[in-house]
């Protein structure tokens, strides 16, 4: 069952004028996920894994659309070379709506492992990281996503535990 | 007949649509043959020709073909499950196979074995899948382009690669220009 909060990030992403979201799935995300299939104003293509992703949101903002990916911070492991190569390299602005996992509150000791490794990567590609810890805090998505396509970049925005948790 | 008689065979069949072309020499060579705006040339990021092409299939209404290779569909498997429960009905995807890495140095891929990549694109749920000798892919690709159905062509040539330059030409200069063609 999505949450007022799922809705109001894909609210945010449909007034931004996103029309194409891939993903890989977070149990996180589950409810924007949810709401993003419900949404007829935007074609929600799931890929396989998350630089398959990069690829999709590539073409279709060639082909004049507005894409964002959905995806978990494991998959920073997977995208650093479709990130440098292809949407840095071309100059193509891609929100990136991240599940922060291995944050306080993570039932699942692995996921600290890439939670160590999350900023490091973000900051060593020099992608603008915004890091949701509580609900006040995504007030700021839509001023990121219009901040997206005016610097032509791809930005991270990490939703954390504590986010979720609070979140109604 | 290898990958590069085989793009200069296409030329005429693809020259007036939109090309997504695959990373290193097919993209060197199809510069080399045919420099056109409505190519849009992967100078990096193996395996994700496939992916750019149905994302830009998705959301324009132009025929799009995606010249792709074998080694770099292997890389990027998912795409063939992806391309068959999205179908766009203006995407072409072009797998020019030679049973080789190409790019660096021809190292044979797994498709010069025992996989072939048309069963994959069929078992991954692809509804039309063509093989093609690669004296028969410019026709393949016509009657694909005639179909108005999203088609697979698997086009079987030699391996080899031609001395043509490395593209030089700025990123986002190919993706302008390219753009004002999806736009035209």
């Amino acid at each position: 069952m999505p949450k007022e909060m799922d809705r109001q990030l894909v609210g945010d992403l449909v007034a931004a004028g996103v029309d194409f979201v891939t993903s890989v799935p977070c149990k996180q995300l589950a409810g924007v996920l949810e709401v993003l299939d419900e949404t007829t104003s935007i074609r929600h293509v799931p890929c396989n894994k998350e630089d398959e992703g990069m690829g999709l949101c590539a073409g279709a903002y060639l082909g004049g659309g507005r894409p964002c990916i959905v995806m978990q911070n494991t998959a920073l492991g997977v995208v650093v070379n479709a990130l440098a190569t292809l949407i840095q390299f071309y100059h193509i602005p891609l929100p990136m709506l991240i599940s922060y996992r291995g944050e306080v509150g993570e039932k699942v000791a692995c996921q600290v492992e890439m939670a160590l490794h999350t900023n490091a990567i973000l900051a060593q590609l020099h992608i603008p990281t915004y890091h949701f810890h509580h609900p006040d805090q995504a007030a700021e998505f839509p001023g990121i996503l219009a901040h997206t396509q005016m610097c032509s970049k791809p930005t991270a925005i990490l939703t954390d535990a504590s986010f979720w948790g609070a979140a109604t | 007949m290898n990958r590069h008689d085989l793009l200069k065979d296409l030329i005429p069949v693809i020259s007036d649509h939109l090309v997504v072309c695959n990373i290193g020499a097919p993209s060197q060579e199809l510069a080399a043959l045919d420099d056109r705006t409505s190519n849009f040339y992967m100078l990096g990021t193996m395996g994700l020709a496939s992916s750019i092409g149905l994302g830009l299939a998705l959301t324009q209404p132009k025929p799009v073909i995606a010249i792709d290779g074998d080694g770099s569909v292997l890389t990027n498997l998912g795409t063939l499950a992806t391309i068959a429960n999205n179908p766009a009905p203006n995407f072409i995807l072009l797998i020019v196979d030679n049973g080789s890495y190409g790019s660096t140095g021809d190292q044979k891929t797994y498709t010069s074995a025992k996989t072939s990549l048309a069963s994959v694109a069929r078992a991954c749920g692809c509804e039309t899948v063509v093989e093609a000798e690669a004296e028969e892919t410019r026709a393949a690709v016509a009657d694909a382009l005639r179909s108005k159905t999203m088609t697979i062509i698997v086009a079987n040539c030699d391996p080899g690669n031609v001395d043509v330059p490395v593209i030089t030409r700025n990123p986002v200069a190919i993706r302008d220009r390219f753009i004002q063609e999806v736009q035209r």
